[in-house]
C-alpha cells in the first residue's frame, strides 16, 4: 500500500495546463487527436465492460427478432422465416398467457400493499430507538436475509411451514392435522409476499434510514415548540422528508410491475401448480425454453420487456408532472 | 446511549413495552429458522426421531452429517465448484468494474458521455431469457463454467456506485499526481484505490454473494449434474425433496469413520447450513460499510 501523493502547489492549475497554450483555434480533428492521446488509457480501461455488455446484453437484445419468426434452432436466425406478428396473435388468444399476466399483476399489487410500506415502518421504528447499540444489532439481523439465495429462503420456509415442517410437526403433536402452506394455490400470493418481506424488507429499510438522517432535528424541535405532538410531527415533517425517496421507489416498482422475480417462482411453480404460480417469467421459461418453442417464448419475453420500458418512462414522466425528481431528468 | 431531546415527550408505558417486543419479534423472525436448521443439522438419529422431525431443543449433538457430506460425493463437489466460481467470478467482475468505474470517472474525457449512456441504458431493458440462452448456446458455453460467470459478470448498479465514489475523490489529488508524471493506471492504483477500500469491499461482497447464490443461470446452462453448483444441489434435494444419491459419487455413509450414520433430515439441514455459512462468515466484515455504499448508489444512481 502506498500513501497518497501530497497535493502540490501546482494543483491549483488544473487539467487545462496540460493543453499547450501556444496553439489557439485548433481544428476539431486536431482537438480529437489531442484528447485521444490524453485519454486512451481511460478508454482501454472501459473497454472490457463495454465488450461484455455488447456481447451479453446488447447483442442478445437484437436476438429478440426471433419473436417475429418461426424460429428453428437448426436453421438459426438467418435461416428462419419471418411470420410477422403470428407469435403475438397466438399468445394473445391463449388463456394461459393472460393468466400469467393476471397472476403477475396481482402479485405486484399485493406486494405494493403489503410489502412496500413495511421498510418505511421499520425505518421509522428503528429511527426512534435511542440506543445506537440496539440499532446496529437489529440492522445487522434484518439486512442478513437479503444475502440469502432464493433457494435457501424457499428451503427455510418449507422447513418452517411446509407439510413436513415445524408448524405441521407441532400441530400433529397436539392432535391436529398437518397443514402444508407451501403447496396451497389459494394462499400462494400471500406466501410469496411473506417470503419477499422476510428476505428484503430489512434491506429496503436502508434507503429510508438514509433519508431520515438528512431531516434536520431543528425542524422537529421548532415543531414541538409550536405544540405539534409526535403524530403531527410525523405527518408534517417526517413524511414530507421521505416523499422523494418513496416516489422514486414507487416508480421503480411500477416500472417492474411485470417482473416479480424469476427464481422464487421457478422454484415453487411445480409444487403449487401453474394456475396460481405461473407468472410472465415462468411462462417464458416453460413455453419457450422447456417446450423448445423459442420464437413464441421470445415474443412473450419481448412483450414483457417493452411494456416494462413504457411503464418506467410513463411513471417517470408522471413523477416530473407532480414535481418530484424521478429516476432520471433531462439534463 | 444517546439521550432523548429536551423537547420530546416522555414515552408512555405502552411505548416502553411494545417497542422492545416488536424489535425482538423481528429479530426472532430472522434468527429462529436459522437456529432450528443449525440444531437439526447437528442432531443424532435418536434426537430427530424423538422430535418427530426438526429439533428445537438441542440434545446429543454430533457432527456426523457434516463428516458424511464433506468426505467426498455430490455435496463436496458442488461446494468446491461454488467456491471456485465465486472466487474467480468475483475477482474478474471486481477487476473490470474498478477499471471501468475509474475510466468513466474523469469528467470531460473522450467519449465519456456516450460510454456512460451505454452502461446506463442496460438498466432500462434486458435481453430476455430466450435470446440469452440462444447466445450462450451458440457460443458453445452450455455445460461450461464460463456460462456461470460471463453473462452475469457486470452489474451496472455496482459500476455506477463505484464510479460515484471515485468521482467524490478530490480532483486536486489526481491532477497533482498527473503533473508529477503519474499515468492513469498508477493514479488508480496509488491514489484512488487506497481511498476507496470501503466501496471496493461492499461491491466485492455484492458480486461474491451474487455468484454464490446464483441458481437460475445454472438451471439454464448447466445440464450435466456433475457440474452443478451448490444452489442446484440445494434445490434438487431440499426444495424438490429428491433422494440424495448414496454410495459412489453420492454421500458416503460415514460408517468407516466409526460414526453412526446421520439421519436424512440432519443431512438435509447440513446442506442448508453449508450453503449459508460462507455468507455468514463474510457478512460481519462488510456490514458496517453498507449504508455508505448503498446510499451513494441510491442517491446518485
Amino acid at each position: 500500500m502506498t500513501t497518497a501523493v501530497e497535493p502540490s502547489v501546482k494543483a491549483e492549475e488544473t487539467r487545462q495546463t496540460k493543453e499547450p497554450v501556444h496553439r489557439r483555434n485548433r481544428s476539431g480533428g486536431a482537438k480529437f487527436r489531442h484528447r485521444l492521446r490524453r485519454d486512451w488509457p481511460l478508454l482501454l480501461m472501459v473497454a472490457p465492460v463495454i465488450v461484455l455488455l455488447g456481447v451479453f446484453h446488447y447483442f442478445p437484445t437484437l436476438g429478440n427478432v426471433i419473436a417475429f419468426q418461426d424460429y428453428s434452432p437448426y436453421t438459426g436466425i438467418r435461416g428462419s422465416d419471418f411470420v410477422g406478428f403470428a407469435n403475438f396473435q397466438r399468445m394473445f388468444s391463449e388463456p394461459a398467457f393472460w393468466r400469467a399476466v393476471a397472476n403477475t399483476l396481482s402479485i405486484t399489487v399485493v406486494q405494493l400493499a403489503f410489502f412496500f410500506p413495511i421498510p418505511i415502518g421499520l425505518a421509522l421504528l428503528l429511527n426512534s430507538v435511542l440506543s445506537a447499540k440496539i440499532r446496529n444489532v437489529i440492522q445487522g439481523i434484518v439486512y442478513l436475509p437479503h444475502f440469502f439465495s432464493w433457494v435457501l429462503v424457499v428451503s427455510l420456509f418449507q422447513q418452517m411451514i411446509g407439510g413436513a415442517g415445524l408448524l405441521s410437526q407441532t400441530l400433529r403433536e397436539h392432535g391436529h392435522s398437518a397443514i402444508d402452506l407451501m403447496t396451497k394455490p389459494d394462499t400462494f400470493i400471500l406466501l410469496v409476499t411473506a417470503q419477499a418481506v422476510w428476505k428484503d424488507a430489512g434491506w429496503g429499510m436502508i434507503v429510508f434510514l438514509a433519508a431520515l438522517s438528512t431531516i434536520s432535528p431543528e425542524l422537529y424541535e421548532s415543531a414541538a415548540a409550536d405544540g405539534a405532538n409526535r403524530w403531527r410531527r410525523l405527518w408534517h415533517i417526517t413524511l414530507p422528508g421521505l416523499r422523494p425517496v418513496i416516489v422514486l421507489l414507487l416508480i421503480l416498482r411500477l416500472g417492474d410491475a411485470l417482473t416479480v422475480g424469476f427464481e422464487q417462482f421457478i422454484l415453487q411453480r411445480s409444487a403449487v401448480g401453474g394456475n396460481a404460480a405461473e407468472v410472465l417469467d415462468t411462462f417464458v421459461y416453460y413455453q419457450g425454453l422447456l417446450a423448445g418453442d423459442f420464437g413464441y417464448g421470445a415474443a412473450a419475453g419481448l412483450f414483457k420487456g417493452v411494456v416494462g420500458l413504457v411503464l418506467v418512462l410513463v411513471a417517470n414522466r408522471f413523477a416530473h408532472m407532480v414535481g418530484e425528481q424521478g429516476v432520471y431528468s433531462r439534463s | 446511549m444517546t439521550t432523548r431531546a429536551v423537547w420530546e415527550e416522555e414515552p408512555t408505558i405502552v411505548d416502553r413495552l411494545t417497542k422492545p417486543l416488536v424489535l425482538t419479534l423481528i429479530a426472532l423472525a430472522v434468527a429462529f429458522p436459522l437456529y432450528v436448521v443449525v440444531v437439526t443439522s447437528l442432531s443424532s438419529t435418536e434426537a430427530v426421531t424423538r422430535a418427530g422431525g426438526l429439533v428445537v431443543v438441542p440434545r446429543e449433538l454430533t457432527i456426523a452429517a457434516y463428516v458424511q457430506l464433506l468426505s467426498g460425493g455430490v455435496v463436496t463437489r458442488a461446494l468446491v465448484i461454488s467456491v471456485l466460481i465465486t472466487l474467480v467470478g468475483t475477482a474478474f467482475s471486481l477487476g473490470i468494474t474498478v477499471l471501468a468505474a475509474y475510466g468513466l470517472s474523469r469528467p470531460g474525457s473522450l467519449f465519456h458521455r456516450p460510454l456512460l449512456f451505454v452502461v446506463l441504458l442496460t438498466f432500462l431493458f434486458g435481453p430476455g431469457i430466450i435470446p440469452s440462452y440462444l447466445l450462450v448456446n451458440s457460443l458453445g458455453l452450455i455445460d461450461h463454467y464460463a456460462s456461470l460467470i460471463l453473462p452475469a459478470a457486470i452489474s451496472a448498479f455496482n459500476l455506477i456506485v463505484m464510479r460515484s465514489f471515485f468521482m467524490g475523490i478530490p480532483g486536486e489529488l489526481i491532477d497533482s499526481a498527473r503533473i508529477d508524471g503519474a499515468g492513469d493506471l498508477s493514479i488508480l492504483r496509488r491514489i484512488v484505490l487506497p481511498l476507496s477500500k470501503a466501496v471496493v469491499a461492499v461491491v466485492g461482497l455484492f458480486y461474491a454473494v451474487g455468484y454464490w447464490n446464483a441458481f437460475f443461470n445454472a438451471l439454464l446452462y448447466i445440464n450435466d449434474n456433475s457440474k452443478w453448483p451448490l444452489q442446484m444441489v440445494l434445490r434438487t434435494y431440499i426444495v424438490q425433496q429428491q433422494a440424495l444419491p448414496t454410495g459412489a459419487g453420492g454421500v458416503s455413509t460415514g460408517v468407516g469413520l466409526g460414526l453412526q450414520p446421520a439421519p436424512g433430515l440432519a443431512i438435509k439441514m447440513a446442506i442448508v447450513v453449508i450453503a449459508i455459512l460462507p455468507v455468514l462468515l463474510v457478512y460481519p466484515f462488510i456490514q458496517r460499510h453498507f449504508t455508505k455504499g448503498v446510499i451513494i448508489g441510491a442517491v446518485k444512481g
